[in-house]
């Protein structure tokens, strides 16, 4: 079998970065964003991007690191509030926001791994978002046609990974990284622990290796927490 | 005396039912999980991908790994689990979440919701808002009932651009309790008033069509 494992983030991305491809990332807030294929996307200085990504990072970390060194062009998100840089940069017109209702993007993501090239919705009807869009109805109710995303690249974290490309994710931080994995041409995935294949259960594999090109381990992590919100024992 | 925002979180917490599976939104309907009653048992969901969302976490307990949709670190109970963002709105769109709670800028006197964007503002985004309101089977504003500048949000139409269309069940705000009625074109209807709250107070701080219930009821 063909090696899918790199010794660290950087070398996993060489040969896949071109100027204005669109990137998916996976995570949700700062929880199973692929933090070491992040750095080196910025390092790599890979420009006008488009981000498909649920959320944008903070200020010095995830997305936003890409955000500060300019190389994001376009954003596709369904919410974005968490990073000053991002509103700097969109009120002074260096960066395009398309927002997507959370549902939406996760399964625009989903169809476009899933070779559908599009699908009925009913959110957003009546809204901006549906601006533009075909309707229909089905059953007496209004739906809206969204297209099924396919990227360039697909940026992911996971937990446990193996040699194959097998990923097992870990609690919430699971999120967007299924759909995205899916969803490009290449993923290079980066995990907490790699083990040599056969050793994780195949009934507890979450992203089956044929959708993972590329995998490294990016341990140790040291994870950042957006909202520490704890009560009084 | 208007009712509180903890007040106001008590009684949308009347409206869970025994079985019900519930997302909260941000403000006031978070702190709806402190005043669920003893004998009802209800499941939260995360849109981030979490179902059987505990308390948040003591000190020791904290896990990067744990949040919610509000990205607060939160806890795991006794059968939680955890799926994709795709699989978390299949339970939303798909019409398996009971309730959802959550705040408003503006509501119409036919159900409709505004509560993501001020044009001219910065948009943060609607997050999952807009799946919400259109999947989940039974939608609960809790909201301040007029704006900071006394501006009444519970409108004829809404000025803000929407949300949803027709999706609103149920308005609670410190003055009262109100039945929407989203399919037709009945309006709103006080069905009951907040402690030392006229209804002259109310069709004075409301734009809607408004009905007063035969059974009001006077908390």
């Amino acid at each position: 079998m063909a090696n899918k494992v790199y010794k660290d983030a950087k070398s996993a991305l060489e040969g896949v970065l071109h100027d204005g491809m669109m990137v998916m990332c996976g995570g949700f807030g700062l929880v199973g964003i692929p933090d070491r294929l992040i750095h080196a996307m910025r390092d790599a200085g890979v420009k006008n991007l488009t981000c498909v990504s649920n959320n944008a990072g903070i200020d010095g970390a995830g997305l936003g690191l890409l955000l500060e060194a300019g190389q994001v062009k376009k954003m596709i998100s369904s919410y974005v509030g968490e990073n000053k840089t991002f509103a700097k940069l969109y009120l002074e017109g260096k960066l395009e926001i398309e927002f997507n209702p959370q549902g939406t993007l996760a399964e625009r993501c989903r169809a476009g791994g899933a070779g559908i090239p599009a699908f009925y919705t009913k959110t957003g009807v009546g809204t901006e978002v549906a601006k533009g869009k075909e309707t229909k109805v089905f059953d007496g109710q209004e739906y809206v046609m969204e297209r099924g995303l396919v990227g360039d690249l697909a940026l992911v974290k996971a937990w446990k990974g193996d040699t194959s490309g097998n990923l097992v994710y870990r609690k919430a931080a699971r999120n967007f990284n299924p759909m995205m994995a899916t969803a490009a041409k290449i993923c290079v995935a980066e995990v907490e622990e790699l083990v040599p294949v056969g050793q994780l259960d195949p009934d507890h594999i979450h992203t089956p290796g044929i959708f993972v090109n590329r995998i490294l381990c990016g341990a140790p992590y040291d994870k950042q927490i957006e909202q520490r919100t704890i009560r009084k024992a | 005396m208007a009712w509180t925002r903890e007040q106001m979180a008590a009684r949308a917490a009347k409206e869970l039912k025994d079985g019900y599976y519930v997302n909260l939104g941000i403000g006031i309907p978070t702190l709806v999980s402190n005043y669920v009653p003893e004998d009802v048992d209800i499941t939260l969901q995360s849109e981030n991908g979490m179902l059987g969302v505990g308390p948040f976490p003591l000190d020791n307990e904290v896990d990067a790994d744990i949040i919610n949709a509000g990205k607060q670190t939160v806890t795991e109970l006794k059968g939680t689990s955890y799926f994709s963002s795709a699989d978390s709105f299949a339970m939303v769109r798909g019409g398996h979440i009971d309730l959802s709670i959550l705040g408003a800028m503006e509501v119409a006197e036919n159900g409709d919701l505004a509560n993501w964007m001020i044009p001219g503002k910065m948009v943060k985004g609607m997050g999952g808002a807009m799946d919400l309101v259109a999947g989940v089977r039974r939608v609960i504003v809790t909201m301040e009932h007029v704006s900071k500048d006394g501006a009444s949000k519970l409108l004829k139409e809404c000025s803000l651009p929407l949300t949803g269309r027709r999706v609103v069940d149920m308005v609670i705000s410190e003055l009262g309790v109100f039945a929407v009625d989203k399919k037709g074109d009945g309006g709103v209807t006080l069905i009951e008033l907040a402690d030392g709250v006229t209804v002259e107070e109310v069709k004075a701080k409301t734009k809607a069509k408004l009905s007063i219930d035969a059974g009001l009821k006077v908390a």
